[in-house]
């Protein structure tokens, strides 16, 4: 791995590592909360006076601890979501590399076919049937990213199952779903780490394109997402509201994809250019 | 080819299918009815309308008649826009969609081709560094972020163009619509062109062209572009999708009363019909266009035809 290429992933690392600390700790120092509303000052802009260091929305509520607040929510569903497609796809992937044959074609060709597919709008048509119930977000992103997870292990598994121990483990009477998780699952955890650093920018994406819809989040709760449809709405008079939470989503994305790419070059030295 | 054409259509009608009954079975399963108001109606009243929208009927009973309908283009009524029927609706607001799709899926196309061969050519200098670094950017950075920060910059602050959709006529107010939704597709294709590129100019027929004599532009455009073009091509479908999704936002943010504000709308207002309609809308047109995309891709690469 180069130097360039470690500094890029230890500076974004430091960077989120950062970001998380303050959506921790930064609302509790604050003097203000989420919701309080204070109509005296409203759209305030960026000061060191009373601690409002991004300003103030619409309603004169604190944007830092609602900032703050949002990168909580936001890197809580993107983890929980992130959870979820792991299960699914090394199960998924798990499954089908190891039994093979035409199981495995059917279920891959399967993966293939929901590739293509708008997968958003069914997350949307879920949102639409079943209220907007927080914990189904988590799970409707989940089952939106596990198909490259799936992927990735698959093409790990196929070459996993070859090795002397699962022959070991066949003879000595294993069950085949014994195998897959008790000797097949321990040893994807290296690729599985690296493509889930990839998966939590996707999970943070969907969560904030729907909470920028109005579908996902809901007030006073926020998330980025929410935020930035709020300041979209100010953004003439006031385009602090706008600036500071996208700035924030974009730079929280731009690590995590760093972070993610750079592992993966690591790992895998097929990807190395 | 005819076999494998005919093939690919076999197999898209059954994935066509799935998502459909999938997609029906979702929005009937929702808890309460579509017309669960506020303030209760007589239960006679109540009865009249799931006889007269057929949900009285058993489940399996609807589908048949939402499927029956399909075929015949009837998405059915809508819940919500009381006049129209879903297959107007979207008649209606599809076309615009649809220019403003195409526009952004050309651009993104010209331009990232274009800026990954010069990076895959001037490769480790400068210049493909800027590229790429560009592109990571543009990938990370989502269309709901952009669209609102470049209107803040070019239509309030400069003022250089219209903001919003409905402020002029002029085709100015389709230049930052089709930039904000290509861009991040223009980030995906230059890497994916570049990377591809890289692999192409490096293989022996390169060699054997520049040996004899051509020069770099005609080696480029004769010999190495079309099969550096495949990974491109295979991208087209996801491509399609994440057009498509993006283009729910750019509408939302301009104005622009597309198909994609259609759905929004209709997602907020529990409108089931129409939202169903609009996804299997876009799942036919998705999957069609991915058809399209293979058999395009057999007809180039005769190899895939016999796998």
């Amino acid at each position: 791995m180069s130097v360039l290429r470690y500094r890029a992933i230890s500076v974004s690392g430091g960077i989120l590592l950062t970001i998380a600390v303050f959506a921790l700790v930064g609302p509790w120092i604050s003097p203000h909360d989420y919701v309080t509303t204070d109509f005296d000052r409203q759209l305030v802009a960026p000061t060191m006076a009373g601690a409002q260091i991004f300003g103030t929305d619409d309603l004169g509520r604190d944007l830092f601890v609602r900032a703050m607040l949002g990168i909580r929510v936001t890197l809580l569903v993107a983890i929980v979501a992130s959870l979820v497609s792991l299960f699914i796809g090394v199960a998924y992937g798990a499954v089908a590399g190891f039994v093979g044959g035409r199981v495995d074609a059917v279920m891959m060709r399967f993966v293939d076919t929901l590739y293509a597919l708008p997968f958003i709008f069914f997350v949307i048509l879920l949102m639409v049937a079943f209220e907007r119930n927080f914990l189904l977000i988590f799970i409707a992103i989940g089952a939106v990213n596990w198909l490259d997870m799936a992927r990735i292990v698959r093409g790990q598994t196929l070459s996993l199952r070859e090795r002397e121990f699962i022959d070991a483990a066949r003879l000595t009477g294993v069950s085949t779903r014994r195998i897959i998780w008790r000797h097949i699952a321990p040893n994807l955890i290296g690729v599985v780490v690296v493509y889930v650093t990839l998966t939590i920018p996707q999970a943070i994406l969907v969560e904030s394109f729907l909470s920028f819809l109005g579908l996902g989040v809901q007030e006073p709760q926020t998330s980025l997402g929410a935020l930035v449809d709020a300041g979209v709405n100010q953004m003439e008079g006031a385009s602090w509201t706008l600036l500071i939470p996208a700035g924030l989503l974009a730079l929280i994305l731009m690590c995590f994809n760093f972070v993610g790419d750079g592992l993966r070059d690591f790992f895998d030295a097929r990807h190395v250019s | 080819m005819l076999r494998y054409t005919l093939l690919r259509v076999l197999g898209a009608i059954p994935t066509l299918l799935l998502v459909i009954v999938l997609a029906f079975l979702m929005v009937h399963a929702a808890p309460g009815g579509p017309f669960d108001d506020e303030r209760a109606l007589p239960a006679d009243v109540e009865a009249n309308i799931a006889r007269a929208y057929h949900l009285d009927e058993p489940l399996p009973k609807q589908l048949m008649r939402y499927l029956a309908g399909l075929v015949r283009g009837d998405l059915g009524p809508s819940y919500r826009y009381r006049d129209y029927t879903v297959s107007e609706l979207i008649g209606a607001a599809f076309p615009l969609s649809l220019q403003l799709g195409a526009m952004a899926m050309l651009l993104a196309v010209v331009v990232g081709v274009s800026a990954g061969t010069v990076a895959a050519l001037k490769q480790d200098t400068y210049l493909d560094r800027l590229v790429m670094a560009l592109s990571l950017t543009g990938i990370s950075i989502p269309v709901f972020v952009f669209a609102p920060v470049l209107v803040l910059l070019l239509a309030v602050k400069l003022q250089w163009l219209p903001a919003g959709w409905s402020s002029t006529t002029g085709a100015s107010r389709l230049l930052l619509p089709v930039v904000t939704l290509a861009l991040p597709q223009i980030a995906y294709i230059a890497r994916l062109t570049r990377a591809s590129m890289i692999d192409v100019l490096s293989r022996d027929f390169i060699r054997t062209a520049r040996a004899q004599g051509l020069g770099t532009a005609t080696v480029v455009r004769l010999h190495a572009l079309k099969p550096a073009m495949l990974p491109v091509l295979s991208y087209m479908g996801p491509a399609i999708a994440a057009i498509l999704t993006g283009s729910v936002v750019v509408e939302e943010i301009f104005g622009i009363p597309g198909l994609g504000q259609f759905f929004v709308r209709g997602a907020l207002n529990r409108d089931y019909t129409l939202v169903l309609g609009i996804v299997v809308f876009y799942a036919t047109l998705i999957v069609s266009l991915n058809l399209i995309v293979d058999v395009l891709y057999g007809a180039i690469d005769p190899r895939v035809r016999y796998r």
